[in-house]
């Protein structure tokens, strides 16, 4: 089964760029996606960019209305993504525990829908 | 067979043949439809020729009743391809004589009921109608829920272990306690919900504690040695064992220093003081289950209430506080701290938890602190205390209790 593993923390916790912190966070990042992507795991995943450079778009009426970030405030935003393919819902659950935000952040864990 | 025996048979059978049904189906709804279907052939032909083993019975005919009804749906399948059906009838495979996977299917079952990604009601609801072969009415009448709102709250439950791929499976050993930690949790809220319940009206209910006892047992022999588990059973038989003791003629809730001790299950509490004792001589932490049914041994032991070893009972409190606080086993603290050392010192502990705000709406609280001010001369504080406490009260034999308490007072 393929789950879309989402990544969840508080941006304003995030470490400062060029900062040691921020090192070993990608090297973090870089040792889960490695091991992942070698059993086989892998099928996709991206880090996004801060909440400030997220645009809403909806149509109301046939007008396009556009709003600057994201629809409500929270405390943790949505930071990243992976895309899994696990053997059921335990093995994405073990998979996305080990993602290093998953210690101070969240990760939901949500089933891709096959159509067929 | 006589139709008791078979509805006895049935309710021991259900949750083992549907644990099995689920695996060789990989599917929990057509599992379910083939057991209904397996129990009906049953009740025709069972009256006349028994079956030697009516496990293995009714899991031969349910397979193939599964089988039967695949076949129906590819009949019938508009949409999805009939390629679909061939592949889930050849994974339909056949048991092998003397499956080895039998065994150990009701405990993937309980496992996928208790799932963690499953909400408590869900879990709950699941692990009575599937591993305890309660029907869906049952189960509904037993938390005071329609009927309709019960069968959608399986349904849902059931569509999310499908749709999230919840697996039925054993966990990995890494994860084993855990979630022996969230199937005990479901066993104790199925008990609690029938322990809460003390009327005649609500016999049902008092059955809960009946089918979370046996729970218990099952998982005790299915993973022994479990300090947790074994805590939990002798946690449960040690209270089940006051219940014959814990409701008057007239219905009423009798308390525990007034209770006919005579009346006690003497069998429930021998069993349940063989398993305190094996559950706290494991190694490390011993887990809260425990020490809750090493409280409940004490009171267990006393002959009468001024026999009750109330130093130990603090005690042991305290180890349940630095172990799991929480509100409730705070206020049991101050209750029996006020046996130790005097109402006013138990007293001051309420009065830090009420000031907290941490238990807004728990009778008990109130109707503790009412005792002890009764206890400390504070006739008025007292009165107030005892309404707070009517004003709470969940059920009416409970409420009833509090007034007779309040009337009691003038």
């Amino acid at each position: 089964m393929q789950y879309l593993l989402l990544i969840y923390e508080n941006e304003a916790a995030a470490p400062a760029h060029g900062t040691p912190e921020e090192a070993s966070m990608y090297e973090q990042y870089g040792a889960f996606t490695r091991d992942i992507v070698a059993r086989g795991k892998f099928k996709a995943g991206d880090a996004l960019q801060p909440i400030a450079t997220a645009t809403t778009v909806r149509v109301q009426g046939g007008k396009t209305l556009t709003t600057d970030g994201p629809f409500a405030e929270t405390r943790e935003q949505l930071g990243g993504y992976y895309l899994i393919d696990a053997t059921d819902l335990d093995d994405a659950i073990a998979i996305a525990a080990r993602i290093p935000a998953a210690a101070n952040g969240c990760i939901e864990i949500r089933p891709v829908v096959v159509f067929g | 067979m006589v139709r008791c025996d078979l509805e006895t048979v049935f309710r021991r059978e259900a949750g083992h043949v549907l644990a099995t049904l689920v695996r060789l189906t990989g599917d929990f709804d057509l599992a379910e439809d083939a057991l209904q279907d397996a129990i009906a052939a049953a009740l025709i032909q069972w009256p006349a020729d028994p079956p030697p083993q009516p496990r293995a019975w009714l899991i031969r005919v349910g397979r193939n009743k599964a089988i039967d009804r695949l076949r129906r749906r590819a009949l019938h399948a508009t949409r999805a391809p009939a390629l679909e059906f061939e592949t889930r009838l050849a994974a339909v495979g056949e048991p092998p004589p003397g499956d080895p996977f039998i065994e150990d299917d009701i405990l993937r079952l309980i496992f996928i009921c208790c799932h963690p990604a499953l909400n408590s009601d869900a879990r709950v609801a699941l692990t009575l109608r599937s591993s305890g072969g309660l029907s869906t009415t049952a189960v509904a009448r037993a938390f005071l829920v329609g009927e309709e709102t019960m069968a959608q709250r399986l349904v849902r439950a059931k569509r999310k272990i499908r749709d999230a791929g919840i697996p039925f499976a054993t966990p990995v050993a890494a994860d084993l306690d855990a979630r022996v930690e969230a199937v005990l949790a479901t066993v104790y809220l199925i008990f609690t919900e029938g322990y809460a319940a003390t009327s005649g009206a609500d016999l049902l209910r008092a059955d809960l504690c009946g089918e979370a006892i046996r729970l218990a047992r099952l998982l005790n022999t299915l993973l022994p040695g479990r300090g947790a588990i074994q805590g939990l059973l002798a946690l449960m038989l040690l209270h089940d064992a006051r219940r014959p003791a814990r409701v008057g003629a007239d219905a009423e809730i009798v308390l525990l220093e007034d209770q006919d001790r005579a009346r006690w299950d003497t069998a429930s509490i021998a069993e349940g003081l063989t398993l305190v004792e094996a559950a706290l001589r494991h190694p490390g932490l011993p887990s809260p289950y425990a020490v809750q049914a090493a409280i409940a041994a004490l009171h267990a032991q006393a002959r009468e209430p001024a026999q009750t070893d109330w130093p130990q009972i603090v005690g042991l409190y305290e180890v349940l506080l630095r172990l799991s606080p929480t509100p409730v086993i705070e206020l049991n603290h101050a209750v029996a701290v006020a046996m130790v050392d005097g109402p006013a010192k138990g007293l001051d502990l309420l009065d830090a938890l009420t000031a907290r705000n941490s238990l807004p709406a728990y009778a008990l609280l109130p109707s503790a602190r009412g005792e002890l001010l009764r206890r400390l001369g504070r006739v008025d504080e007292a009165r107030a205390a005892c309404r707070q406490a009517i004003s709470l009260a969940r059920v009416d034999p409970e409420r009833r209790l509090y007034q007779k308490r309040l009337a009691d007072l003038s």
